[in-house]
């Protein structure tokens, strides 16, 4: 398939998820419209949500799922070596998402409160980072599927995909959308890195940041204007510890 | 003839999540036959102690990227229940259309994406791209009205925004309902040649008798909150759904199992037709009988044709409802919430079966002990069951490992497992 009178070469693509709701890897069978397009432009080598076929050597790995089992380890150190490009897909493969959550707690408890005298194997949750180097964070819960598109496009090519730099609250402006922060509710959008055409505060949510800092965010200044307008510590510091995205700050 | 079949599968393809198949019959008997469930746990339970009632809904959809509506929808009514909420009636028809968008994007996922490649000799979707653009495309056009149903009421398929403790946020302007119900409408054709594509499968001959629980509809087939009922004759009400699950830890994996008057038992697409097909749109129940759906159906691969009859009542049904809201205009979508002390229960017919969530709080409104009961925890001890029933009934002459391990694969995707949510 030629693009401007060039054909991009096809790349391989697998894509593996490990601790997660694989909602992020869902969205790369979203978008119906143009999914035919994203499949002729790749090989998907190893996808076994999809498909039953496994077939070796691949160039992209999209990796979705945090990291929270010793066997998750030894999966994820396989699929570094073989992988020419890896890529954290999602808020818990960059941040370790709503699944950080569970290291506040003591773990010992928690497996006695869920599984009583048959305690499971378990970790406290890392991000792909964490555990081996990672060439890509494509953050979002879910991701978007537009984006993804935009960065698979630049891969094809060999062009570097250069992340929004501006928040959130760019996007709600570009949609008409009232500002929700103004009309009382905590929102994270002066805050989060925008990119994600801002579909929570559209639907009457305040953003909650599951795509990590702005460039430039001024953290504190964001905090006590938050507080000023009523909004508790603990609710703020909440709202920035939900994902993970914040974790310098939280 | 001495017939030896061994069936090792490690990581299970085309399912949501990670589960492994062992089966080994010798001279003609199953010695062995488990289905292990090897999933990472992730503890939502514990995650949702502490958390504020505008917060369950949010974190409870991430225990699925499939069926996120369904858990924050069993979240909502949860808390409601809890504190005593009743929701306005134009919220109650937009989370049935949140819930019906759900149902389809995700049943269309199964049925073309997961299922039929079984039935038609591929190792998926993707060589069909090439080989059969028009079905593909027909798959694409189904699964997206589904999506697309979702982003306008939810506000996104995956991970909703505007389901809420209260009611729903936002009303679509009325443009949008009209051109959904446009859209919908031009999918019934394509629903009639999904129907001409599933009656080509040859459905694996195979029943066990199973006991079958579901939501009991009254006057609609049912989706949100209700009655329990189990085709035992079990009846109980949504607050007592513990006596209908009976969850129990299992050594070997880290899914919970359950049990109600039988080893095992069933939910699911084939478990709500079974309970409620009287319910069922006529045009549903039109195409049931042209597939040999009749109730009640004991044959665990058959509800795939169940998922397609579903498919039909819930366009049809997703059709009336927007009409119907077109028709109340700008109505009341939220009401004001005052949190209490106290508990409540949420039970919700998600794709894969029925869903319960339980919520205790304390007087701020934060969780003091949350409880999640998912449609695969319940599945699992049955698909358990059915493989040895399987690999006996299949131990035949002209058998081999690979024909085998095709079966039990096809029989644990019949069930469409979301295996990451089971070990929420």
């Amino acid at each position: 398939m030629k693009y401007l009178g060039i054909e991009p070469k096809r790349l391989r693509f697998a894509v593996f998820e490990f601790t997660g709701c694989e909602g992020c890897e869902l969205q790369l069978a979203n978008k119906e419209e143009t999914l035919l397009a994203f499949l002729m432009a790749i090989d998907v080598i190893d996808f076994r949500e999809v498909s039953s076929a496994r077939n070796g050597e691949y160039d992209v790995a999209l990796v979705d799922g945090a990291i929270s089992r010793a066997d998750e380890v030894e999966r994820l150190r396989e699929i570094r070596r073989r992988a020419k490009v890896l890529v954290a897909l999602g808020s818990c493969a960059c941040f370790g998402g709503v699944n950080r959550m569970k290291n506040a707690c003591d773990l010992e408890e928690a497996n006695r409160e869920v599984y009583g005298d048959h305690p499971k194997e378990t970790l406290p949750t890392r991000a792909i980072h964490e555990v081996v180097p990672v060439d890509l964070k494509i953050p979002g819960c879910p991701v978007s599927k537009a984006e993804v598109e935009r960065i698979v496009q630049h891969l094809l090519f060999e062009v570097p995909y250069q992340f929004p730099v501006y928040p959130v609250c760019l996007e709600c402006k570009q949609r008409f959308t009232v500002c929700l922060f103004d009309r009382g509710q905590l929102c994270l959008g002066p805050i989060t890195r925008g990119g994600c055409d801002a579909p929570c505060p559209a639907g009457g949510l305040g953003c909650w940041g599951c795509r990590g800092q702005a460039a430039e965010a001024n953290i504190d200044e964001f905090q006590s204007i938050a507080r000023e307008r009523g909004h508790s510590e603990r609710e703020i510091a909440e709202r920035m510890g939900f994902f993970g995205g914040f974790e310098e700050h939280s | 003839m001495k017939i030896d079949l061994n069936v090792d599968v490690h990581h299970l393809t085309r399912v949501e999540g990670h589960g492994n198949i062992h089966v080994r019959v010798r001279d003609g008997r199953v010695v062995d036959a488990r289905w292990d469930v090897v999933e990472t746990p992730r503890f939502f339970e514990v995650m949702l102690k502490g958390k504020h009632y505008t917060t369950a809904g949010i974190l409870s959809a991430r225990i699925c990227g499939i069926c996120s509506i369904g858990h924050c929808l069993a979240s909502v009514r949860a808390t409601e229940s809890a504190f005593g909420v009743e929701i306005p009636a134009a919220a109650r028809k937009l989370r049935l259309l949140a819930k019906h968008g759900e149902t389809l994007q995700s049943h269309f996922l199964h049925l073309f994406f997961l299922a039929a490649p079984d039935f038609l000799g591929a190792p998926s979707v993707l060589p069909l791209v090439e080989k059969a653009p028009e079905a593909v495309r027909l798959a694409l056009r189904l699964k997206g009205a589904g999506n697309r149903l979702c982003d306008a009421v939810a506000g996104r398929t995956t991970h909703p925004v505007s389901l809420q403790v209260g009611g729903v946020a936002v009303l679509p302007p009325r443009a949008r309902l009209l051109a959904l119900r446009d859209e919908l409408e031009r999918t019934l054709p394509d629903l009639a040649a999904a129907a001409d594509l599933i009656a080509g499968f040859e459905v694996p001959g195979f029943e066990r008798e199973t006991e079958y629980v579901s939501l009991l509809g009254e006057e609609e087939y049912p989706f949100i909150g209700g009655q329990l009922v189990s085709s035992d004759g079990v009846e109980r009400a949504e607050h007592q759904y513990r006596e209908m699950t009976n969850e129990y830890v299992v050594e070997s994996g880290t899914s919970k199992w359950c049990r109600l008057s039988r080893p095992s038992f069933a939910v699911g697409p084939l478990a709500r037709f079974n309970n409620n097909h009287e319910l069922l749109h006529p045009e549903a129940k039109k195409l049931a009988a042209r597939l040999g759906l009749e109730a009640p159906c004991h044959n665990p691969f058959m509800a795939h044709v169940a998922r397609l009859v579903e498919c039909v009542h819930v366009t049809h049904d997703t059709i009336r409802l927007l009409e119907e809201l077109v028709d109340l205009g700008e109505a009341q979508t939220m009401v004001k919430v005052t949190p209490r002390a106290g508990e409540g229960v949420g039970a919700v017919e998600v794709p894969r079966g029925i869903l319960y969530h339980h919520y205790m709080y304390d007087d701020d409104g934060r969780i003091m002990r949350a409880n999640c009961v998912i449609p695969t925890t319940q599945n699992n001890a049955n698909i358990h069951h059915d493989l040895p029933v399987l690999a006996e009934r299949f131990a035949v002459e002209g058998m081999t490992d690979e024909k085998l391990e095709l079966l039990c694969s096809m029989l644990v995707r019949s069930y469409d497992p979301c295996i990451s949510c089971s070990v929420h």
